[in-house]
């Protein structure tokens, strides 16, 4: 039997044989259905990056593959060339960083802030508080968003002035977006730093007390050094991420008047490509939105460990 | 020095009645609208305390708006979506972590490969309405999301730190794979089997988008809130920009249904919360 020496660092490599694959056909029925789920859903859909060198309308889409017309790098000439898609990029790229930026700060902010407070009990109280708005949906949010910030909503008649926050049409709308956003996550985010703060030795913060540092020198030379490699390896992940700026949230959080400074890449390509059902052009953009994101992903990789910091992959 | 340390005590404590604040009002502000006299609504929407207390926006909402429907399908989609989910999850998740299976490593990395890259909206649109014709099918709910890969790996390290003496005692006793999976493993797995569900039933109760793309015969209550959202926002020219942005409309219906659409996160979040959070450090140590 083989079992008993399922030790993870000593796998055996074993030869495919029929006996095998009948000693395991349990593991295999419990697998294989799993498997053709993740081709059909995921593999199929990478495959469909091939309609991005195609031109694919709603009648041709039923075509066989080989039959489509290829149009080679037409779509994505088409998209770099839309009207629409300086901007979007300019948002994309901008409403990505500011959230990257704030959304960091802040958590880790608030992750301090927990770490400091000495009053237990309370400590428990705003930490719960703080991650509630993350299980609420964006439906939700921006229900409650539009309540507070619209014309003469609750901020409006709270300070007695309109603000126009949902209703000027410029750079104003990407703050918005991401302050929400940072109200809905901040508690959320901040736990990973918090564990990571868990981590460090408490023997250093002993020494330090020692040596006369007070708290705020006790955070600035323990606490955040302590907490460096979670914040790079988080950092390189988002970036990874920085054009996947989500479409529901950009949807429900705008209206017509903001649309201009709303629009992202991956909504984009839901209007050129589901919208005006020019299904090639907005494969193309999402392809690009994608390969951009491993593109940069490995770049920011390789830069950390460039700079001697703990990498991601 | 001491007392310098004092007030930053009490400064922390400051900020964080803040922060408290800041989260709950708005909050607090849409149940309160909620369960005021819509007229009385209109003066000043600035209040945690109905006025003039009522349930009037609820039956409207229940009668008018034909919320049942749509409430029942979020209930349903939640429940099914959530116990085939993690079935299926911790299904593979048991069979990824039997490093003696002849296909572990291929199966490992075609689930890990889909964390990282996706074919996008359109082709996935594609797929799901044209080849696979799932728009406004129930399945549409349930399938496409059936797996996270993410609840998988946060599974499998689960079950890798589990005594692997128990199953080896149950294979000498005749058991077969699939009974250690639901007879030994799952029983064990609890905790993350709780933070999985969680997961899942978070996701399947909020979720918007499949609705919104796939599936808009069959709205959840999500959708009905978006629906009336985009009603009361005035559909204005994006070019024409001073044109009043919203809202003349039902706001207290409209906060009902928000009150509706959050109401069963918030009654099973202060007893779950632990497994939240649990879930979420497990990830994180394991990443």
């Amino acid at each position: 039997m083989k079992v008993g020496k399922q030790k993870k660092e000593k796998v055996i490599r074993q030869k495919f044989s029929t006996k095998l694959m009948w000693k395991q056909r349990y593991l295999l029925l419990m697998s294989v259905p799993f498997v053709i789920w993740l081709i059909i859903f995921k593999y199929v859909p990478l495959w469909g990056w091939t309609m991005a060198f195609q031109e694919v309308k709603p009648k041709t889409f039923a075509l066989p593959f080989w039959e489509r017309e290829f149009v080679g790098l037409e779509n994505f000439k088409k998209a770099f060339t839309d009207r629409l898609f300086g901007q979007t990029m300019i948002n994309t790229v901008g409403i990505s960083i500011l959230g990257i930026v704030i959304g960091t700060v802040m958590a880790i902010l608030f992750a301090l802030m927990l770490n400091e407070i000495c009053f237990s009990r309370f400590k428990k109280v705003t930490q719960t508080v703080s991650y509630l708005p993350h299980f609420v949906s964006w439906v939700v949010i921006a229900s409650i968003a539009k309540m507070v910030l619209n014309d003469g909503g609750m901020l409006d008649t709270l300070l007695g002035k309109n603000l126009k926050l949902m209703s000027t049409n410029s750079v104003l709308f990407w703050f918005v977006v991401c302050i929400i956003n940072v109200w809905k996550e901040v508690g959320w985010d901040a736990i990973v730093y918090l564990s990571a703060m868990a981590g460090i030795d408490q023997g250093l913060y002993e020494a330090a007390k020692v040596d006369g540092a007070n708290r705020l020198q006790r955070i600035w030379h323990i606490t955040l050094p302590g907490i460096k490699p979670t914040v790079v390896v988080l950092l390189i992940m988002s970036i990874g991420g920085a054009l996947n700026v989500g479409m529901e949230r950009q949807m429900l959080l705008s209206n017509g008047i903001v649309q201009d400074h709303a629009m992202v890449l991956s909504w984009f390509a839901y209007i050129r490509g589901i919208g005006s059902n020019n299904y090639g052009l907005g494969t193309a953009i999402g392809m690009f939105q994608s390969l951009v994101g491993i593109a940069l992903l490995l770049i920011a990789n390789k830069v950390a460990g460039w700079l001697g910091e703990s990498r991601l992959l | 020095m001491k007392s310098k340390d004092k007030i930053l005590d009490y400064i922390l404590l400051v900020l964080f009645i803040g922060v408290i604040i800041i989260t709950v009002y708005p909050f607090l502000n849409v149940l309160a609208i909620s369960l005021n006299d819509p007229i009385d609504t209109m003066r000043n929407i600035n209040f945690i305390f109905p006025r003039k207390f009522t349930f009037s926006n609820y039956t409207y909402v229940f009668k008018e708006n034909n919320l049942i429907k749509p409430f029942m399908m979020s209930v349903v989609r939640t429940l099914l979506g959530t116990l085939a989910g993690v079935i299926s999850t911790s299904m593979v998740a048991y069979v990824l972590s039997r490093r003696d299976f002849y296909f572990n490593k291929v199966f490992t990395m075609l689930f890990v490969v889909t964390m990282y890259v996706s074919g996008g909206l359109v082709p996935e649109y594609l797929l799901l309405t044209r080849d696979l014709k799932l728009g406004n099918n129930f399945l549409v709910y349930i399938l496409p999301g059936l797996i996270w890969v993410y609840n998988i790996v946060l599974m499998r390290s689960f079950i890798d730190g589990l005594p692997i003496a128990l199953q080896e005692a149950a294979r000498i006793d005749g058991a077969n794979d699939f009974i250690i999976w639901a007879r030994i493993v799952l029983p064990l797995c609890k905790p993350v089997l709780a933070t999985v569900a969680l997961f899942v039933a978070v996701g399947q109760w909020n979720s918007f988008m499949d609705t919104y793309l796939y599936a808009r015969d069959m709205p959840t209550l999500q959708y009905v809130l978006y629906e009336i959202m985009e009603k009361a926002t005035i559909k204005v020219d994006p070019h024409a920009a001073d044109q009043v942005a919203n809202a003349v409309s039902p706001l207290s219906v409209r906060m009902a249904i928000t009150i509706i659409a959050t109401l069963p996160i918030l009654i099973v979040y202060p007893f779950l919360q632990r497994y939240f959070v649990g879930g979420m450090t497990v990830g994180a140590v394991k990443d």
